[in-house]
């Protein structure tokens, strides 16, 4: 049925909680839902994955495309993120043209990547201002019970990692669509992860779900590897002392750290 | 009727999967599979993947578009970008456009519409990982997701492809035989059969004669018998659990 | 009356000229039709499909729970989770109200508890004259499938005075599935808030209100702990 947003009463009781250091599902404000992550979800990408943080689910898949570079990289291959927020997903969204949220989804996890130099972009040149690879990074969201932007983090990481390179044809000089050869994507070791905390009230807090997420007051992402920060964003508009600032870096410091070892674990 | 020499050589006739002319792919089908949908339900042929989503009925914006007299069924099919080998670019296509208002079509005969009045379902289908027949695959989990959203319906719809390779016709096609060269190439066939054995959406591509085209519609009406099977296995199945 | 069983639309109930089509059912010939997914029951040749999904039917006479949306020159009107509007008079509140002061009464986003006195083509006429009905200040709102709200009152009201007399909890079931669970700390509601969802759940087993006898003793000690 379609819900009416979290009503204002609901509202004030979760801050309530929030103050005491509990939350309804009874996770502490630090604690992350359960976390599932299956790799090879869709055999005709390159690398997919499905990941579920509680009942959110996104999918994210990897394509990837023999092109021009752009003329300011001559010798690197490309990355483009997408993302599509599904309105299969959630009754919040429509059909049509990207609304900002999906726009922001992507451009958010694209900058993780792209400023990590997770992806080894030099390595992806086939002949230097004629012919490299594009990587092309796609995240459906699934279903919404907040987070997607976490669960979308993940999902492109470990649908990376898990990825191969489509065959190509030197004398065609185009890519063999449904070939690939045994080689991943050029990798670096660190995994840049991109986690996010909201503040609700006083409290802040990492993966809402939907209804905590609804009363969100401000957000931001950070992608970091092991203290090493890449990107930021700051959504939403309520402001944040420097204190509170520095306590956000550390919450997602140390969920990191967890959260590294679970994208490993899964790709075993 | 087949006659005995084309029966003859239909058995002989080879897929490149091995699978008799009149053998379907492992169907899967289960629902409620998004917690967030009114229904939901996840339909495959095979490798062939569609999830769908129903959300209503609900108040439709904007306002000018509503008719005060019925209801409103609106599809939305789209194939995620990898789902294919060479990647598709996110967002409308022309095909998906197409394929939404099939749809729409195929299921509207047994959609009891009017029970809405001036409001909207709205119907979600994407395709997670295709190899041919993936308008089928939607059509077939849009209808199980109706019913699970409890929308009113006369019955559920099924929907197959029947083709035609060369001279023989087979059910449930593939890529590769989508793709067939030999002889008269491929004939293309999606059909979608109401309980009543009506044809709601029916299309075709290729070349095929009159009689040939009406043995291709009765061996979707077999087959339809197996897609109807499985649907109503996994609405049952989560019925049940209660 | 027969052992109720799980039916998809299109699906043949039962065959025979004496049966008759009761709702969420249809006649064919001589065939009675299930045209709804849900649970088939016949009680003495009527029969019925009882729906295990779908949006709230709004009936005369249902207490709702919903939140206003919109302050106008003479009302307000009210999102009860209906495709449909549903609107509430100021002539429907028990003490007059100034055509001025209209949001002295209620402001958006207010949640109220009403009772639905008419459904015409125009949406759904509420009132909140009655005791009980009104403006709900504390608590928790929540919200279960409406098909599953008759579970959760129980026969005669069994089940939720069960679990209103288990938990402490002041509870108000709108029959939209809107529930309002109001308790004096709000473990207690959190508590009233689980036993809801997981009646809501099973809803359809026999010999639940003895079940969440049971279920109340195990959770009541984890609970204390």
């Amino acid at each position: 049925m379609s819900q009416i947003e979290t009503s204002p009463l609901t509202a004030e009781r979760i801050r309530e909680y929030f103050n005491q250091g509990k939350r309804f599902d009874g996770r502490k404000l630090d604690e992350f839902r359960e976390i599932v992550i299956e790799t090879g979800i869709s055999k005709n990408a390159e690398g997919s994955a499905r990941v579920k943080i509680g009942k959110t689910e996104v999918l994210v898949g990897v394509k990837m495309d023999v092109s021009e570079p752009y003329p300011d990289s001559k010798d690197k291959g490309n990355l483009v993120v997408s993302s599509e927020l599904l309105p299969l997903s959630s009754p919040r969204f429509e059909a049509g043209p990207p609304q900002f949220e999906s726009i922001e989804l992507a451009r958010v996890i694209d900058r993780g990547i792209r400023e990590s130099k997770f992806i080894e972009l030099e390595k992806l040149c086939i002949k230097e201002g004629e012919k490299v690879w594009t990587v092309f990074i796609d995240i459906y969201s699934i279903n919404d019970d907040g987070n997607l932007l976490d669960a979308a983090g993940i999902g492109a990481i470990a649908s990376l990692k898990s990825a191969r390179i489509p065959k190509y044809d030197e004398e065609a000089g185009k890519t063999v669509f449904g070939e690939w050869t045994s080689k991943n994507i050029p990798l670096a070791k660190d995994i840049p992860i991109s986690l996010t905390v909201h503040k609700v009230g006083n409290s802040l807090i990492v993966d809402p779900n939907k209804e905590e997420e609804y009363i969100s007051e401000t957000r931001i992402t950070v992608a970091s590897h092991e203290g090493i920060i890449n990107a930021i964003q700051k959504g939403n508009s309520k402001e944040l002392t420097i204190e509170e600032f520095n306590k956000v870096l550390d919450l997602i410091e140390k969920a990191e750290r967890e959260i590294a070892k679970k994208i490993e674990k899964s790709l075993k | 009727m087949t006659t005995k020499k084309s029966e003859e050589s239909s058995k002989e006739f080879k897929r490149p999967d091995g699978r008799k002319p009149n053998e379907l792919r492992k169907i899967t089908a289960k629902v409620g599979i998004i917690p967030n949908a009114d229904g939901s339900a996840m339909f495959a042929f095979g490798d062939t993947i569609a999830i769908a989503a129903v959300y209503g009925p609900k108040k439709m914006h904007p306002q000018h578009a509503q008719n005060p007299e019925r209801g409103t069924l609106r599809c939305n099919y789209n194939m995620m970008s990898f789902s294919v080998t060479e990647r598709i670019r996110p967002g409308p296509s022309r095909r998906s456009s197409e394929i939404s208002k099939i749809t729409e079509w195929a299921l509207q005969p047994v959609v009891m519409i009017d029970e809405f009045q001036a409001n909207v379902v709205d119907v979600h289908i994407n395709v997670l990982q295709a190899n041919a027949s993936t308008r089928c695959a939607g059509i077939n989990a849009a209808a199980m997701a109706l019913a699970h959203a409890g929308i009113p319906m006369k019955s559920l719809v099924q929907s197959v492809s029947i083709g035609k390779l060369d001279k023989h016709l087979v059910a449930d096609l593939i890529k590769e035989e989508e793709d067939w060269e030999d002889g008269e190439g491929a004939t293309d066939i999606p059909i979608t059969l109401t309980q009543e054995g009506k044809i709601s959406h029916i299309q075709l591509d290729g070349k095929i004669s009159k009689k040939q085209l009406n043995e291709a519609i009765e061996l979707a009406k077999e087959k339809s018998k197996e897609i109807y099977e499985a649907q109503k296995k996994a609405l049952k199945e989560v019925g049940e659990e209660k | 009356m027969t052992d109720r069983k799980v039916v998809i639309p299109g699906e043949v109930i039962f065959e025979g000229e004496d049966y008759l089509p009761g709702e969420g059912t249809e006649k064919r010939n001589n065939q009675i039709i299930a045209i709804r997914y849900g649970l088939a029951e016949e009680n003495k040749k009527l029969v019925k499909v009882i729906p295990l999904s779908g949006v709230y039917q709004p009936r005369r006479g249902n207490v709702v729970i919903g939140i206003v949306e919109n302050v106008t020159f003479n009302g307000w009107v009210i999102d009860i989770n209906t495709p449909e509007n549903a609107f509430l008079s100021l002539m429907e509140v028990p003490r007059y109200v100034n055509k001025d002061d209209l949001e002295e009464v209620f402001m958006i986003g207010d949640m109220v508890v009403a009772k639905i006195n008419a459904i015409n083509k125009r949406g759904i006429d509420l009132t909140v004259k009655l005791k009980g009905l009104g403006r709900l200040d504390k608590g928790m709102i929540i919200n279960i499938n409406p098909n599953r709200v008759p579970r959760v009152i129980g026969k005669e009201g069994s089940m939720i005075s069960l679990i209103k007399e288990k938990t402490k909890c002041r509870i108000t079931v709108g029959q939209n599935g809107l529930i309002w669970i109001n308790g004096d700390k709000i473990d207690d509601e959190l508590f009233a808030k689980k036993a809801i969802l997981h009646v809501a759940e099973k809803s359809f087993m026999s010999g639940l209100t003895d079940e969440m006898k049971d279920w109340f003793e195990e959770n009541k000690e984890k609970k204390e702990k």
